[in-house]
């Protein structure tokens, strides 16, 4: 088992213990913004407002009342926070002012903490891959980061991944927003350590504040 | 008279050979002719952008915010910050003002911070660059410059989601903002209505789930062709590349011939101030629109 699985699960296991059957305060106590959860008042203007509505499983209205009714495994194994574009239209035509988009990201961070993001969510994957990549340098690598995201499913799906989209890639080298000298080099931030040992440290200081053990 | 003085954060797509580098090229003829001059915040680094938060934590979030809050105050103290980048202001505004109302994030924020070797007091506003036009030189600064008008060009005014929401320019509403519309019109070209001006392009779930999201970007670019635009113009560096880019996928697996230019408010602002296609950026651009580089190329 690897070492982020290992913590998940400790994460996971300490959680299952403190908050037995009662997940509306696991939510409050754990996910950004969660203490607004229970402000809903479930009209629904969220579920119609979101343009990838179509699409998820259940609307943000929908998993509000189910963080209530106590559904933790549904709520966090969900594809309905990964289908937030960060729009915003929520948060703004919300008539009890929740934060919606805020909860969102929260629980989807929260799930993908505790390991329990199904398998193979494409946005959990390039979310994963698009961190990793700012945090190497301080700054985004658009080109490493492009190819990683082609690359992600393994090599031969990479290669046909980069041939589909080789057009666009050639035409935006042409439009000099795409650079191949971003390969070996790219642009970076001077002071790299220290970006690092500071979000080294906000997890410290979050773990402390939580009582987590991670 | 006296520049005006802004600690400026371009953002990753504003770097040289980046997706936005063509914005970054078109705002500096602008500024020049606005007097504003933008400082680059020394060493600033990425704001975690919209799909941060699936790894980084809330903390780690609002540090990353803070560092370059923390080198504007240090550094370019008094000036209020500025982005060009959407995402970059609305991550950086959030971060100011919840460290704002929070002492408890405050406070953690800087023990962390200080492993960096920095301190943030708080002093700093985070402001979008439509913001300092629109407040700060308002429309009639903004038309004095104009030297050659856009006239009888008809353009669609997309707005997006990050400028608008859940911020927005102040005074405007968010689901009929009318700065972008009048930012047209300053400068001879006629705003076309456009019931997509607030409508999302999927924003970075372009990567991870093209399908949904060229649906949204199809649904705007043929709501621009059925207004009779000729174009359309975005203050949004994501909003721009993937309305812009995604148009050659839709056509291959739609069959549609989609063809629209997709430009900055920035190029149409410098070319109408005289600059050329060059200054304005427009070689950056996949789809170019005719009518646009032969106003950019007259003298």
């Amino acid at each position: 088992m690897s070492e982020s699985n290992k913590a998940a699960n400790t994460v996971a296991a300490a959680a299952v213990a403190r908050y037995r059957n009662n997940f509306l305060k696991e939510v409050e106590e754990r996910v950004e913004d969660g203490d607004m959860v229970k402000m809903c008042m479930q009209c629904g203007v969220c579920a119609g407002s979101c343009p990838l509505g179509p699409h998820w499983e259940h609307s943000p209205q929908k998993i509000f009342m189910m963080i209530r009714a106590g559904k933790r495994d549904e709520v966090l194994s969900s594809d309905s926070m990964w289908m937030c574009t960060s729009c915003y239209n929520c948060i703004v035509r919300c008539p009890r002012q929740l934060p919606i988009t805020h909860i969102m990201h929260g629980l989807a961070h929260y799930a993908n903490r505790l390991g329990m993001v199904p398998k193979g969510q494409p946005t959990r994957d390039i979310a994963k891959l698009f961190w990793d990549n700012l945090l190497k340098t301080g700054r985004v690598n658009e080109l490493k980061f492009s190819l990683a995201m082609y690359f992600k499913d393994g090599f031969v799906q990479g290669i046909k991944n980069a041939l589909a989209m080789q057009g666009i890639g050639l035409s935006l080298m042409k439009a000099k927003r795409l650079s191949p000298m971003e390969i070996i080099g790219g642009h970076k931030c001077k002071d790299q350590s220290g970006i690092q040992k500071m979000i080294a440290k906000a997890r410290e200081i979050e773990d402390r504040r939580r009582g987590a053990l991670a | 008279m006296a520049k005006k003085q802004y600690a400026f954060y371009p953002g990753c797509s504003s770097q040289k050979g980046a997706s936005g580098s063509n914005f970054a090229t078109s705002i500096q003829l602008m500024n020049e002719k606005l007097d504003i001059q933008l400082n680059e915040i020394p060493d600033w680094n990425c704001c975690g952008a919209s799909i941060g938060y699936g790894e980084g934590s809330e903390l780690q979030r609002l540090v990353l915010n803070a560092r370059n809050l923390a080198l504007a105050e240090t550094n370019l103290p008094g000036q209020d910050m500025v982005s060009g980048c959407p995402a970059c202001w609305l991550a950086t505004r959030e971060a100011a003002e919840r460290l704002h109302k929070h002492d408890n994030l405050m406070t953690d924020t800087n023990e962390a911070l200080k492993e960096a070797g920095l301190n943030f007091k708080g002093t700093v506003k985070a402001r979008h660059m439509v913001e300092v036009l629109v407040e700060d030189i308002g429309f009639a600064g903004m038309k004095a410059p104009v030297v050659k008008s856009l006239d009888g060009l008809k353009i669609a005014g997309y707005v997006g989601c990050q400028t608008n929401r859940p911020f927005g320019i102040a005074g405007e509403s968010f689901e009929n903002p009318m700065y972008l519309d009048k930012m047209i019109e300053t400068v001879g070209a006629e705003p076309v209505a456009f019931d997509q001006k607030v409508t999302c392009c999927g924003g970075a779930l372009a990567f991870s789930e093209p399908e949904k999201s060229q649906k949204q970007i199809k649904d705007i670019v043929e709501a621009a062709y059925d207004n009779g635009a000729e174009l359309i113009v975005t203050p949004c560096q994501l909003c721009q590349a993937n309305v812009e880019i995604y148009q050659s996928e839709i056509n291959k697996k739609k069959g549609t011939s989609l063809n629209m230019p997709v430009m900055y408010y920035s190029q149409l602002l410098s070319i109408a101030y005289g600059g050329g296609a060059k200054e304005a950026g427009l070689d950056g651009n996949i789809i170019q629109s005719a009518k646009l580089l032969e106003i950019a190329g007259k003298s």
